[in-house]
């Protein structure tokens, strides 16, 4: 059942982050203090990944699985502890599968330095194509025949006017 | 009977995408008009049968054919007429039998309306694209024909999933679509000049217009999945970094690139070999975005395996196609000349590094998209990448982009004096700094510094715009003069610009807006209970059952005031469907320009109460908004006279004079 209804997900262009179930997440059942810990407590499972669903997060899911999840980590954060430690009990779980935001570590370096990689490449290709530009407008003055053939065409004038948007 | 002939009709324009391949172009080579002149009718006929074929497919959904696989898996009796016609594209053998339809409707359009061109290069150009059709409709007949027969017949149609039962998501695909199959087209054009060996402005004259109209289809695709994103799925999302929307996003950043690069070959004949890579690399970025997306290997490589004949024929199709055109590209391009020359200070440079930027920032989302896989085919572990990574990437990278586009306009082509230019901007500059500051200010809660930098970006590309546009009217003193500048050559291309840039500025505001500032709650609500959000009092009057066509609905009543003033009733709907018995949200919109209040159904949760979503989205409206003024400015720059013109000269058939020729090219 699932499969089909990814395959069908699938066939469409931009069938956005859509899981089995699509019914919003009910969060009511979660009682906090204070607007902070609420806030606290969205931020955290907006980054957890619903592991039974296609791409979507704790705090979208419906899935019973992102119900208990959702369930755990709030008993966690009442408990005290902080959000790394409760990220590091998922990945113990899990594995780094369950985090959106990949952590930093050796392994990684991969993707979250490979775009400042890129850029360096694009940044060098420009020097290189501009300094190339620059030589060789340096080496080709107009050439005597191309100008005389301006001239002609502008009647003689000489008079360059600068082209603009 | 029917379905038999949409069958044979899709095999015939298999036969006619051959004949259309072969022939012009070995004419073409061998200097045989006769060959070449196949290239038109071949195109008409190939677009003939794929009508044909379509039709009949929208029949056997029409008249409920479950004896046709595909609708027995996709259709219903039930189902209305409108989703019975976009169920045809629900699913993944029809959605190619519309991407086949498509291309023939594009290399149609080319046939019939390049008339411009000379027939070897028109040739060439129907050529490869009949090219491109061969390995779709191939593929189709031999691997995912949408008329196979299944035996025995069901009494009923498992339907189509809900979530595509929506207006906004029956037109979503044919948009987009249009926009990656439209792509094809100025890569047909990079490939027939690469063949040719004649990369000069009037190729970027020609495949210019339609490279533009294929980008305006792209961004409403995707403008309009993300609005349906939006309503339909119930969280308010409007963007998730989805491998399937990235699939869509990659191409579009890669056209936007090229759409500025084909204006710099056209005006300066610069950048011919960038602008040849572009369009080979932006069509290359539609088909994996396709197949990527068709094979289902992003969510899963196990899907992969799951059909191995689709999955190899889509990896060779690709090879073929990228390998191929790279390969032609490295063969032919360093004999292309490098073209007009400019200073580093200049209009040239600045579109350059834009490009780049473009290009480096579609790359890393293809790295962050294929990151998954990658890892996981090295054994180097499963790991996610989702949006806090793009977001993070892209927030660094994007201002750069912002900040040159505001400086493009405002820079001579060629050459610019750097003081000049200094003088020209600094009054903008100054302007944004002092908007950014101020924004980021009077709030001094978290994120205020991004909506400082965004109010800043924005800020400076609309004074940017509004100094360029200061300066090309003051060359038109009065009114009638500036009026008939609107009119003018090239005032489409200028005032398109003008248009998207703007629209990229509206879009900004909007994205960070919402992502900064929108309020969510999450709530319980008994009938007649009140709740305050964000200065709204909305009001819970209870759920009622509501029968639809093809499905139940609990429809919920909020109705929302503010200071005593009622301002609406939403009526936010969770259907479940009869067939498909999923659950569905459809959320209650009350839509303005500044604010989206969003209200959405959870469950019930016994004695009248339900849980309910509450959402208060600041300038959300702004982001689509953005797209539509993008896409509009794309518009007008498409429908630039000169190109109309270029069409009359050709018509005409009179030679253009060597200072008619400077003329136009001083033209921009």
């Amino acid at each position: 059942m699932i499969k089909t209804v990814t395959a069908v997900l699938l066939a469409f262009g931009l069938a956005t982050s859509v899981a089995s179930s699509h019914a919003a997440a009910t969060l009511e059942s979660f009682k906090f203090t204070s607007g902070g810990d609420e806030q606290r407590f969205k931020d955290l499972i907006a980054e957890i990944r619903c592991l039974v669903c296609q791409n979507q997060s704790l705090l979208d899911s419906d899935a019973e699985l992102a119900h208990d999840l959702r369930v755990e980590v709030y008993g966690m954060m009442q408990a005290g502890q902080a959000d790394n430690e409760i990220i590091d009990f998922l990945v113990a779980r899990y594995g780094d599968f369950v985090l959106y935001k990949p952590p930093v570590k050796p392994a990684t370096y991969f993707l979250w330095f490979g775009p400042f990689v890129l850029l360096v490449i694009a940044l060098t290709l420009l020097i290189f194509a501009l300094r190339r530009q620059r030589r060789s407008m340096a080496e080709k003055p107009i050439s005597a025949t191309d100008r005389q053939q301006l001239d002609r065409i502008l009647g003689n004038s000489g008079t360059h006017t600068d082209s603009d948007s | 009977m029917i379905p038999e002939l949409g069958h044979f009709a899709l095999i015939l324009a298999l036969l006619m995408a051959l004949v259309l391949a072969v022939f012009p172009m070995v004419g073409s080579l061998n200097n045989t008009p006769g060959w070449v002149a196949v290239a038109r009718p071949a195109a008409f006929g190939q677009f003939t049968f794929l009508l044909i074929a379509f039709a009949c497919l929208v029949n056997a959904f029409l008249v409920n054919d479950f004896s046709v696989t595909y609708v027995a898996q996709h259709g219903n009796t039930k189902l209305p007429n409108i989703y019975k016609v976009s169920a045809v594209w629900g699913a993944h053998e029809g959605s190619l039998l519309l991407w086949a339809f498509i291309l023939g409707g594009w290399t149609l359009a080319v046939a019939l309306f390049a008339r411009s061109l000379p027939d070897e290069m028109l040739g060439r150009v129907l050529s490869v694209m009949g090219m491109v059709s061969i390995g779709f409709l191939s593929f189709m007949l031999f691997t995912s024909n949408p008329f196979a027969r299944t035996f025995p017949v069901p009494t009923e149609g498992r339907d189509l999933n809900p979530l595509l039962q929506d207006f906004g998501l029956a037109i979503h695909p044919p948009m987009l679509y249009m926009g990656y199959v439209g792509l094809s087209v100025a890569f047909s054009f990079a490939i027939a000049a690469l063949i040719g060996g004649k990369l000069d402005t009037s190729w970027a004259r020609w495949s210019r217009p339609w490279t533009t109209v294929a980008w305006v289809f792209l961004t409403i695709g995707i403008t309009l999945g993300s609005w349906w994103a939006y309503y339909e799925l119930g969280w308010g999302g409007w963007w998730f970094w989805d491998p399937v929307e990235n699939a869509s996003f990659m191409p579009w950043l890669v056209a936007t690139a090229l759409i500025h690069s084909l204006a710099v070959t056209e005006k300066r004949g610069a950048f011919k070999r960038w602008t040849v890579l572009l369009a080979l690399l932006a069509f290359s970025l539609s088909l994996l975005g396709t197949f990527l997306v068709r094979s289902g290997v992003l969510t899963s490589v196990h899907s992969f395996a799951a059909d191995p004949a689709r999955g190899l024929y889509i990896l060779v199709f690709l090879c073929i196609v990228i390998g191929g055109s790279l390969a032609l590209y490295a063969w032919r391009a360093p004999d292309v000349s490098s073209g007009g020359s400019f200073n580093v200070l200049s209009r040239e440079t600045l579109l350059l590094g834009n490009n780049l930027l473009l290009v480096v920032i579609t790359a890393f989302i293809l790295l962050g998209t294929l990151a998954p896989l990658i890892y996981d085919a090295l054994g180097w572990g499963k790991i996610s990448v989702g949006f806090p990574w793009f977001n993070t990437m892209f927030i660094i990278f994007t201002p750069f982009l912002v900040l040159l586009m505001g400086l493009g306009p405002l820079t001579r082509w060629k050459h610019h004096d750097a003081a000049d230019l200094l003088r020209q901007f600094r009054i903008a500059l100054l302007v944004s700094i002092c908007a950014g500051v101020l924004a980021a200010l009077p709030v001094f809660k978290e994120g205020s510094a991004y909506a400082g930098l965004a109010v800043m970006l924005s800020v400076w590309l609309v004074t940017t715009l509004f100094l360029s546009l200061r300066r090309r009217l003051s060359y038109r003193r009065g009114v009638a003069a500036i009026l008939k500048d609107f009119s003018a050559r090239g005032s489409g291309s200028y005032y398109g610009m003008l248009l998207a840039h703007f629209g990229v500025a509206v879009f900004t505001i909007g994205v960070t807006f919402v992502t900064l500032y929108d309020i969510e709650k999450d709530i319980r609500m008994a009938p007649g209970e009140e709740v305050e959000l964000a200065g709204y009092t909305f009001r819970f009057d209870g759920v009622e059952s509501v029968p639809g066509p093809n499905y139940q609905a609990d429809r919920g009543t909020i109705r929302v005031f503010r200071q005593d003033r009622e301002i609406t009733t939403l009526t936010p709907e969770k259907r479940t469907y009869l067939v498909q018995t999923k659950p569905m949200t459809e959320a209650g919109i009350d839509a303005g320009f500044t604010r989206d209040i969003y209200v959405s159904l959870g469950e019930a949760l016994g004695g009248g109460s339900w849980s309910l979503r509450l959402y208060y989205k600041p300038f959300v409206r702004w982001i689509w908004l953005g797209g539509i003024l993008i896409a509009l400015g794309g518009i007008l720059a498409a429908f630039d006279k000169r190109y109309r013109l270029a069409v009359n000269r050709k018509v005409m058939a009179s030679p253009a004079t060597p200072k008619d020729k400077l003329a136009t090219q001083g033209q921009t």
